[in-house]
């Protein structure tokens, strides 16, 4: 069917033109703008723009931060997919629809309504300051909102194949003499993992890049609680252009590789189910 | 181990899936449960291995009463229609995970699984997934998984019905083989009374959650008990007749029916399957009905021949030897006169259908 | 980065009767286990929001969104930049799924791979990448400058990183459903003798219809709610470019609560407005796909 199309429908050259137009100006010129600005600093200049204490600090921070958030996103996703796949409760219909909050929410209003939440006289904060739990302006008040931006990703990828576990599969464990427990660990669990991996891949890139909402949590402490894409901000209101773009070419290096995991992830997780 | 179900019913909602079921599992027997989609059976099976818990009714296996025994409890080996292995798992672990959640000790594992594997003719498959499988070795995957716990009772719910015709055949003998072997006490669900008859002891035809016959396959194959039955049975032809005054009445086919001597005349039907109708050139004496040939369709050893009965707007199937077809020299457009060798004539509101002949 | 896709899983016949054999202890602390994590992530945020804003009287959160002519010009501002970046995405994803659903040719995988490409992208860098072109030090800036054209720290500017940042919406979900509902009825059009845009406007457009709507409203979400890379383009100048969420980080740097929470619940209004026509049109998205597939297996079958 595939190359006879070229022949019969209309619009290839012209839809293929225009596309490829189109990435270049909005996303290829771009792209290479940035990584040509990068490549006029001499390999020691970019090292030095690059490697410095606070941009180290930026780096462990925002992969560690985004790390943390991924996982506790696997761990609360699996959770929220299996209670809506398999159980039923009043308004599960509305709760199911709020789980896909965070992709609707612009990241600003999640940044501000988090950071006013935990402070000490928020809804929230109220209880956790006493407790000595500073969740605002902290390095756990930006875990928790990546994680508040990340948690569709997983609940989302491990639903439908939560969905389309065979029942029979679970009679045949159950008759065989495995407990609920047993059923779970050997045989769901097992098929979830890709599923689960992909998401938190996703979630984990996803909050790689995230601005909005850490800018107004995390009080931007270089050293402490500066994210990499802050440090760029900061960098570019000093006019630092070579620098803010060498430390961005490592931000996309990262992001790049993140890609093609993802899509390996994928890959191998079909292929897994074939 | 016998199994004994008494007086079972099981609804879904609306739909009474079972009506005051009970049967009897002979110890060491191979049953089929027959029957059309909605007939029950798969619902039977389900109660029986403890998948459904019934509405009403016990199940005892031998004498205990595990009615209320949850199903992992009842020791039973089931096999799914579509197998249901562990996808994610290899068939040496397919096979040990009902080993395995018993915490039995790895050594032991690995020689039961090597002893089923070798029984069901699959080693060599150890590291294969279920997805590198074909169909009829996923089934004996599904099988070999089953047995390895040692169960009790063997439950198959219709085993090859997702197969080709061949692999099916195939598949049917070693069942049976496999059962003359174990002389495990075995159910099996199927909705192809061929598959039943060739491979079961006993059959057990079920209806819309009723049981209709028990019996050996040759029982029930010459002594329907109802039209269902006979109808379910296939390859019978189904006429209108009348009868009265101790007779079954067909035009020419007057048959002695003594069974009904009333005068009033009542609808019944004659049931006659193709291989016991007889075809003459010429009327013999006999009873017999002017028919016209069809077709002829010589299949192997038997021809059928497809007969039109004008003065009485009916159709019927007869089956002759080859021999006796090249005797007669039927050829379509012919005349002929078919006489029946054995007929079973059932009176609606009547009790079982009586023989005449 | 992706959205995972709305999914065919076909749901087995029998619901989860095992499912009920989870002991109601497991059953009921899940349940509300995963009640108490998405409410306090999710619910009490969102109910927040709404409470912060009206708190103060339904007067001051008038005034923080009418009588500020700052926020009024970030209302508009959004109104304006958020429609153009939609539409200009729209007719992307149109020919992009076109072009990548109906043809196969060296390539197309990393066609597809490219389209992603924004996803992966940090917002800050898709914005510093338009400043070192547009900026006036960038690569145009001369060039902009002596045509007194300004991109950057205008609304141009707003408008292209927007763009940059939500141009796989609408692809993504035309892409799936494309091929899915497969070729047949266009190639039928076509052999009967339908021009290109008859082809499109009475073949091809209606079987989307709802993917587009969908993707239209996922991309609207997004671009209203877009903050870094419209942050590094715009150099907030209140009242000049600052869109809704750059107007909320201003309102919060200046301690005005009243304010930025006002603005944050008209977008958050807007977000579960989104959400609740998602949900409507997720299942028509749904149907469709099921209907393609099952449809197609038939043809195969036949």
């Amino acid at each position: 069917m595939s190359n006879v199309n070229q022949r019969v429908l209309p619009g290839f050259r012209f839809g293929l033109s225009y596309v490829l137009a189109y990435l270049c100006v909005l996303v290829l010129i771009p792209l290479a703008a940035c990584f040509l600005k990068a490549m006029s600093l001499t390999p020691a200049q970019f090292w030095a723009a690059v490697w410095t204490p606070r941009a180290i600090a930026a780096y462990k921070f925002t992969v560690g931060a985004s790390f943390i958030a991924a996982v506790a996103n696997i761990v609360l996703g699996m959770l929220l997919a299996w209670v809506l796949a398999r159980y039923e409760f009043p308004l599960k219909r509305l709760f199911d629809s709020l789980v896909d909050l965070p992709f609707a929410l612009p990241t600003a209003v999640a940044g501000l309504v988090y950071s006013s939440l935990y402070v000490e006289n928020g809804w929230l904060g109220q209880f956790l300051v006493p407790l000595g739990i500073q969740a605002a302006y902290s390095r756990l008040a930006v875990v928790l909102v990546l994680t508040f931006i990340g948690l569709p990703f997983v609940v989302r990828t491990v639903q439908p194949v939560l969905e389309s576990v065979d029942a029979e599969i679970e009679e045949a464990a159950h008759l065989l003499g495995a407990s609920r427990l047993q059923t779970f660990l050997f045989v769901i669990l097992p098929t979830l993992l890709p599923a689960a991996i992909t998401g938190f891949a996703l979630a984990f890139a996803r909050a790689l890049g995230e601005y909005g909402s850490v800018v107004f949590v995390s009080g931007n402490m270089p050293f402490k609680t500066e994210i990499a894409p802050v440090l760029i901000v900061s960098r570019l209101e000093e006019f630092a252009y070579r620098e803010a773009t060498a430390i961005a070419v490592v931000l996309l290096t990262l992001s790049f590789l993140m890609l093609v995991a993802i899509n390996l992830l994928e890959r191998w997780s079909a292929r897994h189910y074939a | 181990m016998s199994i004994v179900v008494h007086d079972i019913s099981k609804r879904f909602g609306n739909f009474q899936a079972l009506d005051n079921v009970s049967l009897t599992v002979a110890g060491g027997s191979l049953l089929a449960l027959l029957g059309p989609s909605g007939s029950g059976k798969t619902t039977l099976l389900r109660v029986i291995a403890g998948l459904e818990s019934p509405d009403a009714g016990t199940v005892h296996y031998e004498d205990e009463d595990v009615t209320h025994r949850a199903a992992r409890d009842r020791n039973v080996g089931f096999v799914f229609q579509h197998y249901a292995l562990f996808r994610h798992m290899t068939v040496f672990d397919n096979v040990a995970f009902g080993l395995r959640v018993r915490r039995r000790p790895r050594k032991e594992i690995r020689e039961r699984v090597n002893e089923l594997l070798h029984l069901v003719r699959l080693e060599g498959l150890e590291v294969r997934r279920p997805s590198q499988l074909s169909g009829g070795q996923r089934q004996r995957v599904a099988l070999a998984r089953a047995l390895a716990i040692r169960p009790k009772v063997l439950l198959l719910d219709e085993p090859f019905g997702a197969l080709d015709a061949k692999v099916r055949q195939e598949l049917r003998a070693w069942l049976r083989r496999l059962h003359d072997e174990i002389h495990m006490t075995s159910v099996f669900v199927t909705h192809d009374q061929e598959e039943a008859f060739e491979v079961a002891d006993h059959v057990v035809v079920m209806n819309q959650g009723r049981v209709e016959q028990v019996g050996t396959p040759q029982q029930i194959f010459d002594h329907p008990a109802n039209p269902f039955v006979m109808d379910f049975l296939g390859n019978v032809n189904a006429l209108s007749a009348r009868v009265e005054r101790g007779r079954a009445v067909l035009g020419d086919w007057q048959l002695d029916y003594p069974e009904y001597p009333h005068a009033e005349s009542r609808q019944a039907t004659l049931y006659v399957r193709p291989h016991e109708l007889e075809l003459e050139r010429a009327p013999n004496g006999v009873p017999s009905l002017k028919a016209h040939v069809l077709r002829v369709n010589p299949t192997g050893s038997l021809a059928k021949v497809y007969l039109d009965i004008p003065d009485h707007g009916i159709a019927m199937n007869a089956e002759v030897s080859t021999a006796r077809c090249a005797e007669l020299e039927l050829r379509a457009g012919d005349t002929v006169f078919v006489s029946p060798r054995r007929v079973r004539v059932f009176v609606p509101d009547a009790q079982a259908p009586e023989y005449v002949i | 980065m992706h959205k995972p896709a709305t999914n065919l899983a076909a749901k087995s016949a029998t619901p989860h009767r095992i499912a009920q054999q989870d002991p109601a202890i497991v059953r009921w602390g899940l349940t509300l286990l995963a009640v108490l994590v998405l409410g306090v992530l999710v619910v009490i945020p969102t109910v927040n929001v709404f409470y912060q804003a009206l708190a103060p009287g339904l007067r001051v959160y008038w005034d923080s969104l009418v009588a500020d002519r700052d926020t009024r010009h970030a209302i508009l501002l959004t109104l304006t930049v958020t429609p153009i970046a939609v539409g200009v995405n729209v007719i992307f994803g149109l020919v992009a799924a076109w072009t990548v659903a109906r043809f196969r040719f060296p390539g197309r995988t990393v066609l597809i791979s490219l389209i992603d490409l924004p996803f992966a992208v940090s917002p800050v860098v898709a914005g510093l990448t338009l400043v070192l072109i547009f900026g006036l030090q960038g690569y145009f800036g001369e060039w902009l400058r002596e045509h007194n054209w300004k991109v950057i720290f205008a609304t141009p500017g707003l408008i292209l990183a927007t763009s940059f940042v939500t141009l796989p919406f609408v692809a993504r979900e035309l892409i799936p459903v494309m091929e899915a509902i497969g070729a047949d009825e266009e190639v039928a059009a076509v052999s009967l003798g339908a021009r290109p845009w008859h082809l499109w406007w009475l073949v091809t457009l209606p079987n989307i219809k709802w993917a587009l709507l969908y993707g239209v409203i996922l991309c609207n979400a997004r671009a209203m709610g877009e903050f870094g890379a419209v942050y590094v383009v715009s150099g907030h100048i209140a009242g000049k470019t600052d869109t809704m969420p750059l107007r909320i980080e201003k309102l919060f740097q200046e301690y005005n609560t009243p304010g930025s929470f006002a603005v944050a619940s008209v977008l958050t209004s807007l977000a579960l407005v989104t959400l609740v026509l998602k949900t409507l049109l997720e299942r028509k998205t749904r149907n469709d796909l099921v209907a393609a597939a099952a449809e197609a297996t038939a043809e195969g079958n036949a």
